[in-house]
């Protein structure tokens, strides 16, 4: 008996605590976890934290964006050019409700987020105290999983949760509210245990080998098969494992906007874009496929167009991590759960080795015919205000593919999707499904921080700039190299498109006015340049990308182009216009 | 154009059938973590596709730290299958089944409060509880209660018979339901708490029933 307890106080005595804060608890978790940039404004439930922050500046890189919107989007750019977490901090009450559109858009855009916000003391909870608000339920829906810390206990093992939730599986934003007293509270620390398990979490499917069977077996005897690709590749890593895939099969693909340079643009059998402003072939050929080969894409509304005119003649084979995907919106003939790393090589090794030559070439037969009808002229004007697409073409030449495009929503967003030529992968970074005007500026300074090494070119409407441009004030203090185009049609273009095409020219309230973007960059000590001559074009882009430092280009485009080819609403994908 | 709008007006923003084809009752049973908020969780899966919830109730499960809820709603089997797999995908859930309500034995509780001279005076009590496998909980001089479990059309009953005398008081409680076919989660749960588990716990079981899911 006596032994017995002398060895618990041995092993007491060995194992070692030392009394921290929570926010200290807080910050060894994030540096444990591997994090190097912090998105973040304080505030007064958050002192705390910011204050253990004071002395880890060497270690962890804050960045202090203007609003926490741009903090959220800051965080999303990050984590889509590194593949890491974006962790974003922000205070009680208005701080955290700035963080919803982020939030939002980073779950319907799987983007792996750590949100920390400060609330206030535990025993204030729930008494409309100064800058309190349920940030626990306002957020619920747009997070992958939240939680709120009233004891600083808790914090080691809630962050390694939160870690493990946002970038396992499909990836997702994870918001932990952590109230003012656990952040102030000493307690016995431990040591930081990452996590990996939660029993009430499976991450990903296991992969059944009959379904691969299956789906190899669908693939082989198919003479028309097409491929659907989207952001499930680069989530989960998988580029080579793709390119293998396509490339033994010798089956055209097509990607979603969130997908785009998971190969690169000009891979031979890289087809071109879906959906609503795709391109015209992979739209009309959807309902002409015989089996169709949907890989980490979720058959989004503007990706499908009318669902019961979609792909109705297909056989379809659905590779995804996630099993609610499965039959949400199209009907599945092979669901193929998993992790496509680990499922596509699987079907790579039972699939034949084939060309479809002569489907390919219907393929390259359509592109040919939206060459002639839309894309020569978008490209390559002569006469009249620049087009958009020039703009795009022009950028590719000067940065070879090689650059990180940060697009924010609209028609700009269309037009660079459609033309902007990417080499690499992670290389395309825009709001996809939530559709968030003003995400550009601030996404493109969190890309920087994911991508240091590569050049940042953000490309940005009128509209959306005026969203957040306060985030030029972020660009200005930390000096981060940000190379903004805004594509200045004088309108908020899509709207006004719509609006033409649908509502008889009846503008209504799409006539926004600028102030002078140039000018507004100087006032933030950022060099930059208007043009609105097809001659200054590549001079000026060039200035732009030789700039050391961020540089804003505005260019004057003309007012009322229309994106096309164009799917609309409520329409079949083969009944898309040329225009 | 005119075609297209009014094929669509027959389905609703959320792609369901207004017309209530295949509606019937399903009764969704949920395991999970016992954790603040998940409550929210679950509901604001049915209050964003505009599904009203019949029945919510509660409750621990056979095992200790696992809770389960029951949720009854009416609507097609489609539609239920995907509410199932957006609950599942919620972190802290371990599991989700639903059945109808052939699969499943249920109750639900009901109190009805009356006035115990009303009672008195013009109803047999003891016929009134034999016949409708009524028990009383509370006699007391101004009132009684009488309590009956039972299905739906059971418990509505009794309010009919009682409400010529004046029936001040009535509730029903959530519906519990216990699956027919199901051996309980204690086996699952091991599953669960390993690192690598089987199969059966990963996967929804609709697509073990293969030969209804496959048309190859």
């Amino acid at each position: 008996m006596e032994v017995a307890q002398q060895e618990i106080l041995t092993q007491a005595a060995a194992k070692e605590t030392t009394k921290v804060s929570g926010s200290v608890a807080l910050l060894e978790a994030l540096i444990a976890e591997g994090v190097d940039t912090i998105f973040g404004y304080p505030g007064g439930a958050i002192m705390p934290i910011y204050d253990a922050l004071y002395d880890y500046n060497e270690k962890l890189n804050h960045v202090l964006v203007r609003h926490e919107q741009g903090g959220t989007h800051a965080g999303q750019g990050y984590a889509r050019t590194s593949g890491k977490v974006g962790v974003v901090f922000a205070t009680s009450g208005p701080g955290a409700t700035n963080l919803v559109t982020g939030l939002a858009d980073a779950q319907i855009d799987s983007t792996p987020l750590v949100c920390i916000t400060g609330q206030v003391f535990a025993h204030l909870l729930g008494t409309d105290a100064f800058q309190e608000t349920d940030v626990i339920n306002i957020t619920t829906p747009v997070t992958k999983w939240n939680y709120q810390v009233t004891d600083a206990n808790e914090i080691p093992e809630v962050i390694a949760k939160a870690f493990y939730i946002a970038k396992s599986g499909r990836p997702g934003p994870v918001l932990i509210d952590i109230t003012k007293n656990a952040q102030i509270q000493l307690f016995d620390y431990e040591g930081y245990t990452p996590c990996n398990h939660i029993r009430s979490y499976r991450p990903k499917p296991i992969v059944r080998h009959q379904y691969i069977e299956q789906a190899a077996a669908l693939i082989n005897q198919a003479k028309k098969p097409f491929i659907l690709f989207g952001q499930g590749i680069l989530l989960g890593s998988a580029e080579q494992e793709f390119k293998a895939f396509v490339e033994k099969s010798g089956i055209p693909a097509a990607w979603t906007i969130l997908g785009a340079g998971a190969i690169p643009t000009d891979h031979p059998l890289n087809v071109g874009m879906l959906g609503m402003h795709g391109n015209y072939g992979p739209n009309v050929l959807t309902n002409e496929c015989d089996v169709l080969i949907a890989i980490g894409m979720r058959f989004d509304d503007r990706v499908t167009g009318r669902l019961d005119k979609y792909a109705k003649q297909a056989q379809v084979i659905h590779l995804d991590i996630d099993p609610a995907e499965i039959d949400k919106n199209v009907k599945t003939t092979v669901p193929v759960w998993g992790d496509c790393k680990e499922t596509l090589p699987l079907l790579t090794a039972l699939v034949e080795e084939k060309q479809h030559t002569e489907w390919v070439k219907l393929f390259n037969e359509y592109t040919r015919k939206e060459v002639e009808a839309v894309i020569h002229d978008e490209l390559n004007p002569t006469s009249g205000e620049m087009t958009m697409g020039e703009v795009i073409k022009q950028l590719n030449d000067l940065t070879h593919g090689e650059a990180v495009i940060v697009t924010d929503v609209g028609q700009h967003q269309m037009v660079a999707c459609r033309y902007a030529q990417f080499n690499k992968t992670r290389s395309n970074v825009t709001s996809g499904g939530l559709g968030t005007m003003g995400f550009a500026l601030p996404a493109a300074i969190g890309a920087k921080y994911g991508a240091q090494d590569r050049t940042v070119v953000a490309i940005i409407g009128d509209g959306g700039f005026q969203m957040t441009c306060q985030e030029l004030g972020t660009i200005m203090q930390t000096g981060v190299d940000v190379k903004i185009i805004i594509l200045n049609n004088r309108f908020l273009g899509m709207v006004r498109q719509w609006q033409e095409l649908f509502n008889e020219r009846r503008y209504s309230f799409v006539d926004i006015q600028s102030p002078d973007f140039v000018a507004l960059a100087a006032a933030y000590r950022i060099p930059g340049k208007c043009i609105a001559e097809r001659e200054e074009l590549q001079g000026a882009l060039k200035e732009m990308l030789d700039n050391k430092g961020s540089f804003l280009l505005e260019v004057m485009v003309t007012k009322e182009n229309n994106v096309f080819p164009m799917v609309p609403q409520g329409c079949s994908v083969s009944e898309i216009r040329l225009k | 154009m005119e075609n297209t709008i009014n094929e669509i007006k027959k389905v609703s923003p959320t792609g369901r059938d207004l017309e209530g084809a295949g509606k019937q009752e399903y009764n969704i049973t949920i395991y999970t973590e016992n954790q603040v908020g998940l409550l929210n969780r679950i509901a604001i899966i049915f209050t964003r596709r505009k599904i009203n919830i019949d029945s919510l109730n509660t409750s621990p499960s056979e095992i200790e730290s696992i809770h389960r809820f029951n949720v009854v709603i009416t609507e097609s089997e489609e539609v239920v299958r995907k509410l199932t797999r957006q609950i599942e995908k919620q972190v802290e859930v371990l599991k989700v089944y639903y059945h109808t309500n052939e699969d499943v034995i249920w109750q639900e509780l009901a109190l009805y409060k009356v006035s115990t001279d009303v009672i008195a005076e013009k109803v047999s009590v003891e016929r009134l509880l034999r016949e409708n496998g009524a028990r009383a909980v509370v006699i007391r001089k101004d009132y009684t209660v009488f309590e009956t479990t039972g299905h739906r059309e059971e418990t509505d009953n009794l309010i009919n018979i009682l409400q010529p005398y004046g029936l001040i008081e009535f509730v029903r409680s959530a519906r519990v339901a216990i699956i027919k076919d199901s051996e309980g989660f204690n086996s699952k749960l091991r599953e669960f708490e390993r690192l690598e588990p089987g199969e059966e716990v990963i996967e929804n079981e609709y697509l073990n029933k293969g030969a209804k899911v496959f048309t190859m």
